[in-house]
């Protein structure tokens, strides 16, 4: 496009003559404009991202030979076996526990923040609580997770405030507990469990916000006119309605959590998960199809979470 | 579900909301707060006194500057090639009619909502496939690819409101495609796309996980202080490293707030 030619009248010049042909062409043929406009990016998202996951797939069924180490480049079903190994079971479990807890905490935490967003917060106040709650969403994850690293450490903010309290004891009788405890709050499946909720928890607000703005206001009234205290109308009227919205953002907690070995690899003990297994098979191990075959496993995790949501029925209400 | 007259809301309710958000924003208060302690051993708190000294000894860290440029340039690269892919798609969907509309928003979306691993690992296992060594180019490669969704969703938005009479009282002035482009819709889509670019810049410059599986030895920022998490060698330089990610990723956010916060959304 010529920049300075632009400005005299369609037709002075050659120069603007040529792109008014071009332009012509383009106008009669809607198809040749859309596939100039659409070609690059389907291009770039056809070939790069999902050529990629294709490559993915397909290395999962190749695998390892036991004896050279090398990849080799056959079909087999090799890889996909090794899944069902005990140890890499015991993974898929833990990540799936972490993912679900994490996912009921998020929504019982953002359920107030959302409705009193969408119900009771005044203009500026909610663009300002829309702001807080986008900001960590786009920003700083490192640097969100390392400000747990400090949160939680022995010598940090959790055990300072405890011990001023006087409630040293009653930490140390919960680290001691199995399966969540560990030698400080930093080393701990709750120290994890925290930080993955801090990390996820905006994902969880914004689609319960979205979907409480759309109930209207004549269905509270009606349900009030009708004789249900607000306790009811909110049980059977907003709930209901909300739910969607609960759904939309419990499927990007759970994927997220599924699917993330920064914290588990920070925060943690030194049981693994999903990510950091992924991480190790194509790195120090460099069995490149057992981790690409892994990979599946969060995918097929997540399809299962849909079909599942979509029996309870939370689709329908969308 | 909003209200003409503004309702009072029950106490807990507003309790509960107040102490989610603080759980939302207290955390980098506290990133903020060490940066300036002068413990450089443990992570104490309270912190024994403060100081400006890490600032100074970060400010002569070689490695650190090298990080800082290297995210920056994929930052710049990525974004320019998100808003070019992002406003084309949106052009494409928002205008066009055709079959599969649905399937390219998908498409746009996936890249962000699946777990950066799956995209981080699909590109490292491409790249391994044909033999490609890392460069910078494979970093900017999976940025791009995440980032076209901010890009798309703003202009798709902006677009969405526009509506075609401008661009049809344009056309029927004489003006040909690329002067209607240029003199109608680029100034309606200005603001969506410097706010889409800058939400674009703030992802690609804090990411990681992606960025683990794309970049062999090189080191961004977020890499640096990823490798400072699992082995911690410069506590107080780290501390001031996160605040700098902080300051750099949020400024631009809050600007891209600016910019479409006329009842539009930035997802």
């Amino acid at each position: 496009m010529a920049q300075s030619s632009d400005h005299r009248s369609p037709g002075t010049s050659q120069n603007t003559s040529l792109s008014t042909r071009l332009s012509a062409t383009l106008y009669r043929r809607p198809l040749l404009a859309l596939a100039l406009l659409l070609g690059p990016p389907l291009l770039w998202l056809g070939l790069v991202y999902l050529g990629s996951l294709l490559a993915l797939l397909v290395q999962g069924f190749f695998y390892i030979d036991d004896y050279t180490g090398q990849v080799v480049r056959k079909l087999s079903l090799r890889s996909y076996a090794q899944l069902l190994q005990p140890a890499n079971l015991d993974i898929f479990l833990r990540t799936s526990a972490m993912a679900l807890a994490v996912t009921l905490a998020a929504a019982m935490l953002a359920f107030p923040l959302a409705y009193y967003m969408a119900r009771y917060a005044p203009g500026r106040v909610r663009g300002l609580l829309y702001l807080g709650v986008i900001l960590p969403l786009w920003s700083s994850y490192i640097v969100r997770v390392y400000s747990w690293k400090l949160i939680l450490a022995k010598e940090g903010i959790i055990s300072w405030v405890v011990s001023h309290v006087g409630a040293g004891g009653l930490l140390e009788r919960i680290l001691a507990l199995p399966l969540i405890g560990g030698p400080s709050l930093s080393f701990s499946a709750l120290g994890m469990f925290l930080v993955f909720l801090y990390i996820w928890l905006p994902y969880m607000v914004l689609p319960i916000q979205a979907a409480l703005e759309r109930v209207p206001r004549s269905l509270l009234e009606a349900s009030a006119d009708l004789g249900a205290r607000p306790s009811r109308t909110f049980r059977s009227v907003v709930l209901p309605l909300a739910f969607p919205g609960v759904v939309a953002g419990s499927i990007f907690t759970f994927s997220l959590t599924l699917g993330d070995f920064i914290i588990p690899g920070t925060i943690g003990n030194s049981s693994l998960f999903i990510g950091q297994a992924v991480l190790r098979q194509q790195g120090t191990a460099g069995n490149v199809p057992l981790a690409a075959a892994m990979t599946v496993v969060p995918m097929l995790i997540m399809a299962v979470y849909l079909w599942g949501a979509r029996r309870l029925g939370a689709f329908d209400a969308l | 579900m909003r209200s003409s007259a503004p309702e009072k809301a029950p106490a807990a309710l507003v309790g509960a909301a107040v102490g989610a958000l603080l759980f939302l924003h207290l955390p980098l208060l506290v990133v903020i707060g060490y940066a300036f302690t002068t413990d450089s051993a443990t992570l104490s708190f309270p912190p024994p006194g403060l100081t400006l000294h890490w600032f100074a000894v970060a400010w002569g860290r070689n490695d650190l500057w090298q990080a800082f440029g290297l995210s920056l340039r994929i930052a710049a690269v990525s974004t320019l090639m998100a808003l070019i892919l992002g406003t084309l798609a949106a052009l494409a969907v928002v205008r066009g009619r055709f079959f599969g509309r649905e399937t390219i928003t998908l498409l746009v979306i996936l890249p962000i909502a699946l777990p950066g691993i799956v995209t981080g690992i699909a590109l490292r296992s491409a790249l391994s496939m044909f033999g490609l060594g890392f460069s910078f180019w494979t970093i900017v490669i999976g940025h791009a690819t995440f980032c076209i969704v901010t890009v798309y969703n703003n202009v798709a938005a902006r677009l969405r409101r526009t509506g075609r009479s401008q661009i049809e009282a344009s056309m029927d002035l004489g003006a040909n495609v690329f002067q209607t482009f240029r003199y109608v819709v680029m100034p309606a889509i200005a603001t969506a796309l410097l706010a889409g670019g800058m939400l674009a810049f703030s992802l690609s410059f804090d990411e990681v996980i992606v960025t683990t599986f794309t970049a062999g030895q090189q080191s961004t920022l977020p890499i640096w202080i990823l490798d400072q998490l699992t082995r911690p060698r410069d506590r107080p330089v780290t501390n001031v490293t996160a605040l700098l990610v902080i300051a750099v990723t949020t400024i631009p956010i809050l600007l891209a707030h600016r910019l479409t916060r006329d009842g539009e959304s930035d997802r």
